[in-house]
């Protein structure tokens, strides 16, 4: 897959008088493992919302894997993945199960999920554990499955909501190194994380303060254009720089 | 020196079959800010809930405040404060509301405790009649602050305070802490985040209900054993799977913007010899010797990550 796979032009979301996305530009290269930060209320719930096909804009164009966020919302989430910390596999099914239904749902046929669970289990290395309740498996195991589920029928695009939070140190890196194999695919991948060190991780980053995009690039450009030393410090001038206090999106 | 704030000996608790905790045994000295690292499922809940005696161990003492957590449960509750990891606010009260409930609770007023609270409840205050459920997250996080500190404790329990709230409010709340460890409170903390670690006087490493460590941040990270060599390259993940397949390899993991690296040989040498392989795999990268941070340290004495 080549070109582009997220486009936005002034992206702008209102709740009555509170504009959570304001007027935000950006784009995302097919492949590209795209790392989209800012504070708590800053509006990235909002402006995923919007680029998964869950809520539309109030105003601003955007398209999604070349799907428009107004009129074509069911196309885009047939051609997305989501994880996320909160929702992902259910406990009380068998990792198998939770297979076959996630492929259920996206269309894919009896003989298609049976090949892809298998492929999934082996490269995960969960060969022995297709049959034990999601909910038995320590939480790191959890979210490399749930990841392999959203790519379960091959999605252009990969929407990772803090993928990562509370998992070991040495599983978050396996984490990450999923993420790549899955972008050396051709698999674009937009992900949020609170981790700073995973935002070094990413190609380019997003980071919104207040509604606004306040910051696009590579994290070598930002920390260049900040003088900081880390993206760490970057984070916290640009937040620092025009976040309200209090109030969530 | 006072006596310890808090002194666990040989505790364990099972769940089922699942050992939440095992054997640990430490001690937090009178107005230390001491900090409990490591990931979901470590055991930090299940230590936190024994110590607020909320919950019993299996075996093993423990102690806060010189009371003991199986025998003198009532006399601790009255002067402890604890944040659980859960939110556990009341999300349809006002954050008013909220503090005058907790401050009821423990016999006590608001006003009575504003001494304690002013300088969280100060950024609050704007906020007074917002109802709980309609905050952002690290306002969230200060209001449950100033809920577990109105009754005046002599010492707080914060189960992971900071998960899932961003950098920036991470760092003022790890500010607030420092503030009131200066007014000399002791205060125990958990976190998922190694970054943390360093904001405490002592860490205690945690993972699968075992100590992996406790010493001053510092002290755990110059412990690790061995070398750390940092790679640096504009071609991270292909450096990654290039030094996997190297023979002298013993461990190379992504760390920020670079590759932490380290070799099963000792030495002089090891560094331009990685930067020669990386070479014939047509990597450029510069390869140099860094001092160990707290999550090499971690990584290092938990072993191999728990099996599905």
């Amino acid at each position: 897959m080549t070109g582009v796979a997220i486009v936005a032009k002034g992206l702008t979301r209102r709740f009555g008088g509170f504009t959570a996305v304001d007027a935000v530009t950006f784009d995302v290269r097919a492949g590209e493992v795209f790392g989209f930060l800012g504070a708590n209320g800053a509006g990235k719930t909002t402006a995923i919302r919007i680029l998964t096909g869950l809520l539309a804009p109030s105003s601003g164009a955007a398209s999604v894997a070349g799907f428009d966020v107004y009129r074509e919302r069911e196309a885009i989430k047939r051609s997305i993945g989501y994880m996320s910390q909160r929702f992902s596999l259910y406990n009380d099914l068998t990792v198998r199960e939770n297979i076959r239904l996630y492929g259920t749902i996206y269309g894919l046929s009896a003989s298609v999920i049976r090949a892809r669970t298998d492929n999934l289990l082996e490269r995960l290395r969960l060969g022995e554990s297709g049959s034990k309740r999601v909910g038995t498996l320590p939480l790191g195991w959890k979210q490399k499955l749930a990841f392999s589920v959203a790519l379960l029928h091959q999605p252009r695009i990969v929407f990772l909501d803090e993928p990562t939070g509370g998992v070991d140190p040495v599983t978050r890196r396996q984490f990450w190194e999923l993420i790549y194999g899955a972008a050396g695919q051709g698999t674009t991948v937009f992900v949020t994380t609170h981790y700073m060190d995973e935002a070094e991780y990413c190609d380019r980053l997003g980071i919104m303060v207040a509604g606004r995009l306040d910051a696009l690039g590579t994290p070598h450009e930002l920390k260049e254009r900040f003088g900081a030393g880390s993206m760490d410090e970057v984070f916290l001038r640009l937040a620092r720089s025009g976040a309200p206090a209090g109030a969530a999106a | 020196m006072s006596a310890p704030a808090v002194v666990a000996e040989s505790v364990t608790r099972r769940f089922a079959d699942v050992v939440a905790l095992d054997d640990v045994s430490f001690d937090v000295r009178a107005g230390e800010l001491f900090g409990f690292v490591g990931p979901d499922g470590g055991g930090k809940t299940t230590l936190f809930r024994i110590l607020v005696t909320l919950l019993l161990a299996d075996s093993g003492r423990a102690s806060v405040l010189g009371l003991d957590v199986a025998r003198d449960l009532w006399a601790i509750r009255r002067k402890v404060g604890y944040m659980p990891g859960r939110f556990s606010l009341y999300p349809d009260l006002s954050v008013e509301e909220n503090l005058q409930f907790f401050a009821s609770v423990f016999g006590t007023t608001v006003e009575a405790g504003m001494p304690t609270i002013a300088p969280i409840y100060d950024q609050l205050a704007p906020f007074a009649t917002r109802r709980a459920g309609a905050l952002s997250g690290g306002m969230k996080q200060k209001l449950a602050l100033s809920c577990a500190l109105v009754h005046h404790p002599e010492i707080l329990f914060l189960d992971e305070p900071t998960t899932g709230v961003d950098a920036v409010s991470r760092r003022e709340f790890w500010d607030l802490l420092a503030d009131l460890r200066g007014r000399g409170l002791t205060i125990v903390v958990s976190t998922p985040y190694m970054d943390e670690a360093g904001r405490c006087d002592r860490v205690a490493l945690i993972q699968r209900g075992r100590l992996l460590g406790v010493d001053e941040p510092a002290a755990v990270a110059r412990s690790f054993s061995g070398a750390v060599l940092e790679v640096r390259s504009r071609e991270r993940y292909r450096a990654l799977l290039a030094l996997r397949a190297f023979e002298h390899t013993d461990t190379v993991h992504l760390f920020g913007e670079w590759l932490h690296y380290t070799d099963r040989r000792a030495g002089n040498g090891i560094a331009a010899d990685v930067v020669a392989h990386l070479r014939t795999n047509g990597i450029v990268a510069d390869v140099t010797p860094i001092a160990p941070t707290i999550e090499d340290t971690f990584i290092q004495r938990m072993g191999a990550p728990e099996a599905a």
